[in-house]
Parts: structure tokens; sequence; C-alpha cells
């Protein structure tokens, strides 16, 4: 069984989740401190 | 080196906060992608599990944020229990979503590892299922919270339940001496480890890289709800 579309699959779905996360928060941080 | 009562006062913790966010939050990615690249290309194959030995620079540090995350939860709830801080419940708030995203990571980061190494995608043992009960715990945290400031109340109940939901990391932690488990028993500990050097250098890398990224996240939430109630406050006022 080749390992590494595993391994892409398990670092792919950290940093877009990460990344999700960390945009999100950013823009909703921005939105309250606008209002 | 202001003290916890004194960050109490949000205005005092907004001065602290608002230049602390973005530098943990940088200082995280670094550090993050320094240990992901180091994980993925300078160090050897595990002479068993060969490449997928890797999942463990991220693995790990995914488990931990989602048991650090119900711990601060529970260190947030009880100070709000005790000391009636106000900036308590918002810290335990703000930790609830990014703490449910890491360990929804940890059960998916798991699962991907074990279908080469185990053989299946999901076993119902004592270290996956119990990961799997904190992920719904935090979801009920969630819920729990809406429904608290959306009748009003004064976030005890959340709070109450962030202290007893703190019962399931002991058992996360211990279950895999407890019970016959797939999943491998603790191979790295403050002060040794059974992993060789050559492999796990990169893991405090991404451990601590992740760890400064949640950190600002939860400073992130925290400021997005200390402004909204803010600006709620002033709507009322107004209105009034």
């Amino acid at each position: 069984m080749n390992p590494w579309p595993f391994v892409i699959a398990a670092y792919g779905v950290t940093f877009l989740a990460a990344t999700g996360l960390g945009l999100w928060s950013w823009l909703a941080m921005r939105r309250a401190e606008r209002k | 080196m202001p003290s916890i009562h004194a960050l109490a006062n949000p205005a005092r913790f907004l001065k602290l906060a608002r230049p602390l966010t973005p530098a943990l939050f940088w200082i995280g990615v670094l550090l993050i992608a320094i240990g992901a690249w180091a994980g993925l290309t300078k160090t050897p194959p595990d002479y068993l599990q060969g490449e997928t030995v890797r999942i463990l620079y991220i693995h790990v540090p995914t488990a931990w944020l989602g048991m650090a995350g119900w711990s601060g939860i529970a260190v947030s709830s009880i100070t709000f229990l005790v000391w009636r801080h106000p900036l308590s419940m918002i810290a335990a708030r703000a930790i609830a979503l990014p703490g449910a995203v890491f360990a929804a990571l940890c059960l998916i980061t798991g699962s991907i590892w074990g279908r080469p190494t185990w053989g299946t995608w999901w076993e119902w043992d004592g270290r996956l299922t119990s990961m799997l009960l904190l992920f719904f715990v935090y979801l009920g945290f969630m819920a729990l919270n809406r429904a608290d400031s959306d009748r009003g109340g004064d976030g005890r109940i959340p709070a109450i339940y962030g202290v007893a939901g703190s019962v399931l990391l002991p058992i996360i932690r211990y279950s895999v001496v407890w019970w016959n488990t797939l999943h491998q028993g603790q191979s790295i500990g403050l002060t040794k480890s059974t992993i060789a050097s050559s492999m796990l250098w990169p893991l405090p890398f991404t451990l601590g890289g992740f760890t400064l990224f949640f950190a600002g996240i939860v400073l992130m939430r925290m400021r997005a709800i200390l402004a909204t109630s803010k600006a709620e406050a002033r709507m009322r006022r107004m209105a009034a």
C-alpha cells in the first residue's frame, strides 16, 4: 500500500481546517471590532 | 507582569491581547511550517510503519490541543464559578470551537494513520471512543453556551458542564493502560521518549507551533466576543 496518499491527506485536512479556522476567527474579530 | 486578577479587567486584557494576537499566530504558523517541512523531508522513515509515521508530527499536536483545550475550559469554568471573573467564561466560550476542531482533526488524522498501519479506519477501543466522546462534549458545550446566552443566563450552567466534562481527560490519558487497545501506549513523555531522537526532533516545532496558533485563535475569538457584547450593550443603551 502506497503510504504517501495517507500522509498527504492527513496533512492536507489539518492545514485546510487550521487555515479555515484562522481565517474565520480573524474575520469575526475584525467585523466585531469595527461595529 | 500583570496578575490573573488584573487581567480580569477587559480594558487591561485588550491592551495586552492586541499586540499578542498576531505575534502568537504568526510565530505559530512559522514553527508549524518548519516542523511540517522537517517532518516530511528531513526525518527517516520508521522501520515498521515506513513513511506513514510522518503523520505523527500533526496527529500528536492535534491530540494535545483537543485535550488542552478542554483543560482550558475546565480551568476557566472553575475561575468563573469561584471568583466570577468576567473574562473567564468568555475565555471558555472562545476555546470551545478551536478545541472541537482540533479534537476532530485528531480523530481524522488518527483514522487516516490507522488505515495503512492497523488495516482499519476505525475501532471502538478505549482511546478512540473516549476521544470521540470529548468531541461530542465540545459540541454540547457550544450548544449549552448558545442556549444560556439566548435566555440571558449568567453562564453558571455551562461552567458546571465545563468542570464536569473534565472527567474525560484522565480517561483519555489512561485508556491505553486500562483497556486492551489498538492504539499504542504512551511513547512521548516530558522527560523521556521511546522514539529515536532522529525522528522526534521536528515534533517540538509542530507541537509548539500549533499551541501558539491555538492561543492566537483563542485571543481573536475572545476579542470578537468582547467587541460584540460591547456593541450590544451600546445598542441597548440607545434603545432605552
